[in-house]
């Protein structure tokens, strides 16, 4: 809070930004991980609603249901499986990177490209065994 | 002028405004990577919980998430998800809100927003684990 008012930036030449370099992949990664983490800190709405729902009684959950059986709440569902999942591995390969590993040209994009192909690949499977094996969501 | 004071690389003027390291260092940055380090088994578990309620109806749900141990799990999913976020949405506030209200009124919503989601979440699971 306590701020020095009394230097007011003029206004002088930026650094490069965002808009001057080419997208990389692990740019465009490290912005998706960014929004994946946004739109989950309003996900976690859908679970609260889920869990008070349950507890409220038969009714209330049973709405819920009825929710997530149409297709904007499939469709919200299938994006917080897939954000939930894109987040959880994007974590990983930051922690990855934390330790000091992985930081090779080759390693790099490998570690990225593995995560979003796996978090696609793990999405869809999750919604395959949903669907065919356990019955889907009713 | 004591020695105190030459042997820190603050100025006695920074010193009065209260400018430089406010002795909280990496706390942040670590305890974000704690819960993400959290976050992986616990979200797994999470996702394992919920496939296993798909398709089931309202009393076998209320029976599976009241286990104590599915209840715990739950517990310690939410705790460490909730604090996670809120950390991390701090730092996108703290990115992009330059204006200094609108970044005091944003982080106190952030954190507003977080505790009300947490405990509502908490308080849900208990309910339905002690059945009242």
């Amino acid at each position: 809070m306590a701020e020095a008012k009394t230097t007011r930036l003029k206004d002088r030449p930026l650094s490069p930004h965002l808009q001057i370099y080419k997208p990389m992949l692990t740019m465009m990664m490290s912005i998706v991980h960014r929004i994946t983490g946004a739109a989950l800190f309003f996900g976690m709405l859908l679970l609260v609603w889920w869990l008070i729902a349950a507890a409220a009684g038969p009714n209330a959950y049973a709405s819920v249901q009825w929710f997530m059986e149409t297709l904007l709440g499939r469709l919200i569902l299938f994006g917080y499986t897939w954000a939930l999942i894109h987040h959880m591995l994007g974590g990983i390969r930051h922690l990855v990177w934390d330790l000091g590993y992985g930081f090779g040209p080759a390693e790099r994009e490998w570690l990225t490209v593995a995560t979003l192909v796996g978090s696609v690949a793990i999405t869809v499977l999750l919604w395959f065994v949903g669907y065919l094996v356990m019955g889907g969501i009713r | 002028m004591t020695d105190r004071v030459h042997s820190s690389i603050r100025t006695p003027l920074g010193r009065v405004r209260y400018l430089g390291s406010a002795k909280h260092g990496t706390g942040h940055f670590w305890r974000q990577r704690l819960t993400s380090a959290a976050n992986v088994p616990l979200t797994i578990a999470f996702i394992l919980i919920v496939m296993s309620l798909l398709g089931r109806n309202h009393a076998a749900v209320v029976q599976i998430l009241g286990s104590s141990f599915v209840s715990i799990t739950m517990l310690l999913f939410i705790i460490s998800s909730v604090y996670h976020m809120w950390l991390g949405m701090q730092v996108i506030i703290e990115d992009y809100v330059h204006d200094e209200n609108w970044k005091i009124v944003s982080l106190m919503a952030n954190t507003f927003f977080s505790f009300a989601v947490g405990l509502a979440a908490a308080f849900a699971i208990l309910k339905l684990s002690f059945g009242f």
